[in-house]
C-alpha cells in the first residue's frame, strides 16, 4: 500500500487542480471579534483531466457546494489554490478573471431560483453574451438559437419569449444548462442538478449532462448527495465528508468495493425500491454530520465510525491510502 | 371481531379554484387500508398526492372549488362529522399529520418535551407529569434520547426535529398517521434513520400509515401497500410485492425503469414528456400522452381493472380482467 | 422586456373597479394639469396671481357659481356699464365741453351688489375734467353723489362714501342706493331691493379739446366663476388650476426622486455589504430620527420658499429615509437567489449585477408603494405652503388654503375657499390610493387571497 499526495489523474495535464484546498469563513462577534471558523472546505486535492467527467458525493453540509464555489472563483480559498489550465486562479485579475469565468459554466440545483423571473428566456441567455462582448444581435440570436437545440428545447422558437415561470422544471433546468454552455466553457460544474426534479425527468437532465460531456470534451464535476444516480453520469467519484475527500475511485469500483467506513455506510442506507425493505432495519451510523465549526480531531468520522482505534483515529489524520488499484481512500484501516 | 379495514375512502374529490381555473388536483381516487398497514402513496410534484392528505385531514385552503367522497375511518363517517367534531374527536386522538417541513413548525420559545406532551393534555387532559412521562416513552421509540425533553427546538439538528414531531403525532396513540413528505429535506444518513425509526413504530405500536413521497425509493421503506397517483388519480393500488415485481401499470412501469438503482448496472430510461396539467385534464386517460401502449381505447376515461385480491390499475390494457366496482 | 408580465398585470387591475375609478380620477387630474399651462401660460398666470388690474373687476370674496345654485340662485352676478354703449350728449362750450354720460341699467336680483365702484377713465388732458354724479332710481327719484376732478385713472369707490352712507339711513351706498325706501325703517328689518332701471348719471366737464371720458360703473356681484374669489379679487379658479400641474409635478417627481435613489442606495448597500452597508445603515438611522417638517420649514424661513428648493431638500432627505430599510429586507434573500449567484459565475459585473438582476427582482412589488407614496409629497407640499412656506410665486393648492386660513375663511363663512382646494387635495390622495392599493393586490400575490 502506497500513500499519495493527491487524488487524482497523474497521466495527463489537468485541466482543473485543488492543491491543499481550503475555504473557511470565520464568524466574528460584533463585526470583528474573531470567534472561529465554519471549516466548509478543509484540505481537499484532486486534479481533473480535460474530458473527464467526475461526481463530487456528500451529506448536506459536508462542503462540497462550498467547493463548487471556490472552484467558480466565487470564494477565495483560505489557503491553498485551485490551478485552471495551468494558472492558479488566485493571481487572476481583471480580464483573465473574466476570460476564466467564460471557461467554466455552472449548474445549480434549484432551476426556478437559478433563472430571473422577470426575464424571457431569449434574454436569460443573451446576457452572458451580453456580458462577454457579443455585441452582433444576429450573432447572439444564432447563439442562443444553437444552444436551445443543443439542451433539446426545439423548436427554439417556442421557448424564447417564454418566460421561466411557463416552463416546467425540466425545461427550466435545461434553460440553466444552456446558459452555462452559451460561452462554450471547458468545465461544466452542475451543483445537484436533478435533486429538485421529479423522478422521471431526473434521468433526461442526467442523460443530457453526459451527452453532451462528452459531444462537447467537456470537464464535467457534478456534485450530488445522491450515490444513486452518479453510476451512468461520472468516471469516478470523490466521497465528502466534514470538508475532506474521504474515498476517491472510479464509479464501478467505488460502489461495488467501497473502502472508507463513511462510504460504505452511505452505501448501506440507500435503499433501491424493493418490497423487501419494509421488513428490514437499515444500519446507520450513530450521531449526527459533524459541525463544521468545531470538527472532530484528525479523522472526522471517526465518533461514528463502527472500526473506531483509539489513539489512531482521534490523534492522527489518516492520509491517502490506495487500498485497491486506483482507489484511494482516507483511512487507518488500509494501513 | 372487529373490522379488519380501518379507513376506506370512495371517490373522493378535490378542485380548487385559481386564476387559470378550476385544478382538478385529487379526481376520484378511492382506495381502502387495513389496519396496522402502511400504504404509500407515491407520487410526482404536482400529481395531487398531498392534496390528498389535506382532503383526509380536511385541512383545506380557502380556494376550494368543489369536494365530494366518503372517508371512513373505522366505520365512521367522518366526511359527515361536523368540523368541530371532527377536531375534538378525530384530529390527533384517531387521524394524526406530519407534514413536510413541519420540523420548522414547532413553536421556538417552548421546550421540545411540553411540545410532544401537549396533545395528551389538551386532548385526554393527563396532568403534566403523566404526559411527559408518556413523551419520553415515545421519545425513546423514534430514537431521540430523552435529554432532549428539555431541549429548545432551535437545539435540535434537522433530523432531530422530525423525529419530535413524529413523537408528537404518535403520542395520543392515534389509528392512522399520514406522513407527507417527512424525510424530504433531510440527509440520506438521517432519512434511513427515521425510516427505521417508523419501521419500529408501526411493529411495537401497530400504527398504520399513510407515507406520501415522490421518492420510490422511500416507497419501498415502508409500504406494504402502494398507491401510484398520476394527475390527480389512482392509476394503480398494489401490495408492495407485486408492486415493486410486477406493476400492472405501463407509467409504473416506466417509473421504476426510471429510478437509477445503486446496485444495478442497467441503465435507467427516463419517461418522455410532462405530466398534463391539472388545470385541464386531458379526457381519457391521463397518461395516455406520454404512453408507448397507447391504443383507441385510451381516447376514454379507463375504470380501475380488478387484477388480483387488493390489486386495481386504471388501463385498458386490463380490460379483460374483470371490471372492479368503483375506482381503484 | 417584460410585455407579458405588465399585460397581464393590467388585465388584473381591470377587474378591480376602485382601480379603474382611481384611474379615472387620476386621468382627469392629469388632463387638467396638462390643460391649464396651454390655457394660461405660466407667465400670465404667475403674473395675474401677484396681483394685477385684470382683477380689479372682480367682487371680494365672492362665492363660486355651483354654490349659488345649490343656495337658490338668485345671488347677484357682477354687473358692468359702461359708457361706450351709452348714449353721450355733448354741448361745446368755450374752452371745453360739457359729456352727459347716462350709466343705465336693469336690476333685477334678489340681493344686493357686495360693492360699488366706478372707474374714469380721462386720458391726455392738461386740465382734469369735473365729473357731477347723479343717482336715478326706478321710482323717480334722484340723488346727488357729489362731484369728483377726474385723473388720468380714477376709481370712486362709492361703497365707501361714509357721507352718502349717512344720507342713506345709515345703509352702505351699495345697499342703500338699491333699496326700496323705507324698507329698512322698521327696527330689525332688512332692506330690499327695489327692482327696476337705475342710471348713474355724468355729468363731465371737458377742458381740453381732443380729450375724452370713458366711465365704467361696476356693481360687484356676490358669486363669481367655477370657483370664487379671493381677499384680493382674484379667481380662485386660477390658483385651483394651476396647483394641479404643480402638486402632480412635485409629488412625481418627489416620489420618483426619492424611490430611485433610495431604491439604488439599498441595492448597492446590500450587494456590497461591509462597510458600504454599514454606512448607509448609519446614515439611514441618523436620517430617521430628523424631523422633515421642521427642517423644511427651516429652510424655508431662512433660505427660500421656492419650491423647487423644497423638491430637492425633500428628495435629499428621502434618499436615506426608512424605504432604505424596507428596500434592503426585500432585496436580502434576493442577493443570495441562485440567479444572482449564476450571474457573478458568468462574470456580470456588480453594476450590472444591482441594476439588471437586483433591483429589476423588486420593482413590481414597489410600484404601489411609490403610487401611494405620491400623494404623500403633494401633501407635504400643501402642508408647507399652509404654513406659510408656499412658493412665492405659483399659485398652488395650498397656497390658497394658506390665504383661507389668514383671512380665517370658515369664521367669515367662506367655505368653499377652504373646500375646493381639500376636495382637489382629497381626489389626489384618494385617486393615487385607490390605484395603488388595488395594484398591490395585483403585484404582492401574498395579498391577493384576501
Amino acid at each position: 500500500m502506497t500513500s499519495s499526495p493527491a487524488h487524482g489523474a497523474d497521466d495527463q495535464a489537468p485541466l482543473i487542480a485543488a492543491r491543499d484546498l481550503h475555504t473557511w469563513f470565520e464568524l466574528r462577534q460584533w463585526g470583528f471579534l474573531r470567534v472561529g471558523a465554519v471549516r466548509a472546505v478543509d484540505g481537499v486535492e484532486f486534479a481533473l483531466a480535460p474530458g473527464e467527467a467526475v461526481a463530487f458525493v456528500g451529506e448536506s453540509g459536508c462542503g462540497k457546494s462550498t467547493l463548487a464555489r471556490t472552484l467558480l472563483g466565487l470564494h477565495r480559498p483560505t489557503r491553498g489554490e485551485v490551478r485552471f489550465a495551468g494558472r492558479s486562479l488566485g493571481e487572476l485579475q481583471g480580464r483573465a478573471l473574466k476570460a476564466y469565468r467564460a471557461e467554466v459554466g455552472y449548474v445549480q440545483q434549484d432551476p426556478y431560483g437559478a433563472l430571473p423571473p422577470f426575464l424571457d428566456v431569449r434574454r436569460i441567455l443573451a446576457e452572458p453574451l451580453i456580458v462577454h462582448g457579443v455585441r452582433d444581435r444576429a450573432e447572439r440570436e444564432r447563439r442562443i438559437r444553437a444552444a436551445l437545440e443543443e439542451v433539446r428545447l426545439s423548436p427554439a422558437e417556442a421557448f424564447l419569449n417564454q418566460f421561466p415561470h411557463m416552463l416546467s422544471g425540466g425545461q427550466q433546468q435545461r434553460v440553466v444548462i444552456a446558459r452555462a454552455l452559451i460561452l462554450a466553457p471547458r468545465l461544466l460544474i452542475a451543483d445537484e442538478p436533478v435533486s429538485m426534479l421529479d423522478a422521471s425527468v431526473r434521468v433526461e437532465i442526467l442523460e443530457l449532462l453526459r451527452h453532451i460531456q462528452r459531444e462537447r470534451g467537456l470537464t464535467l464535476a457534478f456534485i450530488t448527495h445522491d450515490l444513486s444516480t452518479v453510476r451512468h453520469y461520472a468516471e469516478r467519484i470523490f466521497v465528502m465528508y466534514a470538508g475532506r475527500v474521504v474515498e476517491s475511485a472510479p464509479v464501478d469500483d467505488l460502489l461495488d468495493h467501497p473502502q472508507h467506513p463513511y462510504t460504505q455506510a452511505l452505501l448501506a442506507a440507500i435503499a433501491d425500491p424493493d418490497a423487501a425493505n419494509a421488513t428490514r432495519l437499515r444500519e446507520v451510523p450513530a450521531g449526527e454530520p459533524p459541525s463544521l465549526l468545531h470538527p472532530p480531531a484528525a479523522c472526522r468520522f471517526h465518533p461514528r465510525c463502527p472500526h473506531f482505534m483509539a489513539g489512531l483515529c482521534d490523534v492522527e489524520d489518516p492520509p491517502d491510502f490506495s487500498p485497491r488499484r486506483d482507489h484511494r481512500s482516507a483511512c487507518w484501516l488500509h494501513r | 371481531m372487529r373490522d379488519r379495514t380501518l379507513l376506506r375512502v370512495e371517490g373522493l374529490e378535490l378542485h380548487y379554484q385559481t386564476r387559470q381555473g378550476a385544478v382538478h388536483a385529487v379526481d376520484g381516487v378511492s382506495f381502502d387500508l387495513h389496519r396496522q398497514e402502511a400504504l404509500v402513496v407515491l407520487g410526482e410534484s404536482g400529481c395531487g398526492k398531498s392534496s390528498l392528505a389535506k382532503a383526509l385531514m380536511r385541512l383545506l385552503p380557502r380556494n376550494v372549488h368543489h369536494t365530494a367522497g366518503r372517508v371512513t375511518l373505522d366505520g365512521v363517517d367522518v366526511t359527515a362529522l361536523p368540523d368541530e367534531r371532527f377536531r375534538r374527536e378525530v384530529q390527533w386522538s384517531r387521524l394524526a399529520l406530519v407534514m413536510q417541513a413541519s420540523m420548522n413548525a414547532l413553536n421556538p420559545v417552548v421546550r421540545v418535551g411540553e411540545q410532544v406532551a401537549e396533545p395528551l393534555r389538551v386532548l385526554r387532559g393527563w396532568p403534566r407529569g403523566k404526559a411527559l412521562a408518556r413523551a419520553a416513552e415515545v421519545f425513546e421509540l423514534v430514537g431521540v434520547s430523552t435529554d432532549f425533553l428539555a431541549r429548545y427546538p432551535f437545539e435540535l439538528s434537522g433530523g432531530m426535529r422530525q423525529r419530535a414531531v413524529l413523537a408528537m403525532a404518535l403520542v395520543a396513540e392515534p389509528a392512522l398517521v399520514i406522513l407527507d413528505e417527512p424525510t424530504s429535506a433531510l440527509d440520506v444518513l438521517t432519512q434511513a434513520s427515521i425510516m427505521n425509526a417508523l419501521k419500529r413504530v408501526k411493529r411495537e405500536l401497530g400504527t398504520s400509515f399513510i407515507l406520501i413521497t415522490h421518492d420510490v425509493a422511500t416507497s419501498s421503506e415502508l409500504g406494504d401497500r402502494v398507491a401510484l397517483m398520476y394527475a390527480g388519480q389512482l392509476v394503480e393500488v398494489a401490495d408492495a410485492e407485486r408492486f415493486f415485481t410486477e406493476p400492472a401499470h405501463p407509467y409504473s412501469r416506466m417509473l421504476m425503469a426510471s429510478v437509477p438503482r445503486l446496485r444495478q448496472r442497467a441503465r435507467p430510461e427516463a419517461i418522455p414528456g410532462e405530466p398534463p396539467s391539472l388545470a385541464a385534464p386531458p379526457g381519457g386517460c391521463r397518461y395516455a400522452e406520454r404512453c408507448p401502449y397507447r391504443f383507441a381505447r385510451c381516447a376514454q376515461d379507463p375504470p380501475a381493472f380488478r387484477l388480483g385480491e387488493r390489486h386495481r390499475a386504471r388501463c385498458w390494457l386490463h380490460a379483460d380482467d374483470a371490471p372492479a366496482g368503483g375506482g381503484a | 422586456m417584460t410585455g407579458g408580465r405588465w399585460r397581464q398585470g393590467w388585465r388584473e387591475l381591470r377587474r378591480y373597479p376602485s382601480a379603474l375609478l382611481g384611474l379615472a380620477i387620476i386621468a382627469a387630474l392629469v388632463a387638467l394639469a396638462l390643460a391649464t399651462p396651454i390655457a394660461i401660460p405660466y407667465g400670465e398666470a404667475l403674473a395675474k396671481w401677484r396681483g394685477s388690474e385684470a382683477w380689479q373687476r372682480n367682487p371680494v370674496n365672492a362665492a363660486p357659481l355651483w354654490l349659488d345654485r345649490l343656495t337658490g340662485g338668485d345671488a347677484p352676478h357682477t354687473l358692468v356699464v359702461e359708457s361706450a354703449s351709452a348714449p353721450v350728449e355733448e354741448h361745446a362750450f368755450a374752452g371745453g365741453r360739457r359729456l352727459r354720460i347716462p350709466l343705465a341699467f336693469d336690476y333685477e336680483a334678489g340681493g344686493f351688489p357686495s360693492e360699488l365702484n366706478l372707474f374714469l377713465h380721462a386720458p391726455g388732458h392738461a386740465q382734469p375734467p369735473f365729473a357731477r354724479l347723479t343717482w336715478r332710481t326706478p321710482d323717480g327719484r334722484e340723488l346727488g353723489l357729489g362731484g369728483y376732478r377726474i385723473g388720468a385713472r380714477e376709481r370712486i369707490a362709492l361703497s365707501q362714501d361714509r357721507a352718502l352712507e349717512r344720507r342713506l339711513d345709515g345703509l352702505v351706498p351699495h345697499i342703500g342706493l338699491l333699496a326700496e325706501p323705507g324698507s329698512a325703517a322698521a327696527p330689525g328689518a332688512e332692506p330690499r331691493v327695489l327692482p327696476g332701471r337705475y342710471t348713474l348719471r355724468l355729468d363731465v366737464l371737458v377742458f381740453d379739446e381732443a380729450a375724452a371720458c370713458d366711465a365704467e360703473l361696476v356693481l360687484y356681484g356676490r358669486v363669481h366663476g367655477i370657483a370664487g374669489t379671493d381677499h384680493q379679487r382674484r379667481d380662485l379658479a386660477l390658483a385651483l388650476m394651476w396647483g394641479t400641474p404643480v402638486a402632480l409635478a412635485f409629488g412625481l417627481l418627489a416620489a420618483v426622486g426619492t424611490t430611485v435613489t433610495t431604491l439604488v442606495i439599498a441595492a448597492v448597500g446590500v450587494w456590497y455589504r461591509g462597510w458600504v452597508d454599514a454606512t448607509i445603515q448609519r446614515l439611514t438611522e441618523v436620517n430617521m430620527i430628523l424631523p422633515i417638517l421642521p427642517i423644511l420649514v427651516m429652510v424655508g424661513t431662512l433660505y427660500s420658499t421656492s419650491i423647487w428648493l423644497m423638491l430637492g431638500v425633500v428628495v435629499v432627505l428621502g434618499i436615506f429615509s426608512a424605504g432604505i430599510k424596507m428596500y434592503r429586507a426585500m432585496l436580502l434573500p434576493i442577493r443570495e437567489a441562485p440567479y444572482i449567484e449564476a450571474a457573478r459565475a458568468y462574470g456580470a459585473s456588480n453594476a450590472r449585477i444591482v441594476l439588471r438582476y437586483l433591483i429589476p427582482r423588486i420593482l413590481p412589488v414597489l410600484i404601489p408603494t411609490f403610487v401611494t407614496l405620491i400623494p404623500t409629497f403633494v401633501f407635504l407640499e400643501a402642508s408647507l405652503a399652509v404654513l406659510g412656506l408656499g412658493d412665492p410665486l405659483l399659485p398652488t393648492w395650498g397656497k390658497v388654503l394658506n390665504d383661507a386660513q389668514s383671512q380665517s375663511a370658515l369664521y367669515n363663512g367662506y367655505y368653499y375657499w377652504v373646500i375646493s382646494p381639500a376636495v382637489l387635495l382629497m381626489l389626489t390622495g384618494l385617486g393615487f390610493a385607490m390605484l395603488g392599493f388595488a395594484l398591490d393586490r395585483v403585484f404582492n400575490p401574498r395579498l391577493r387571497s384576501l
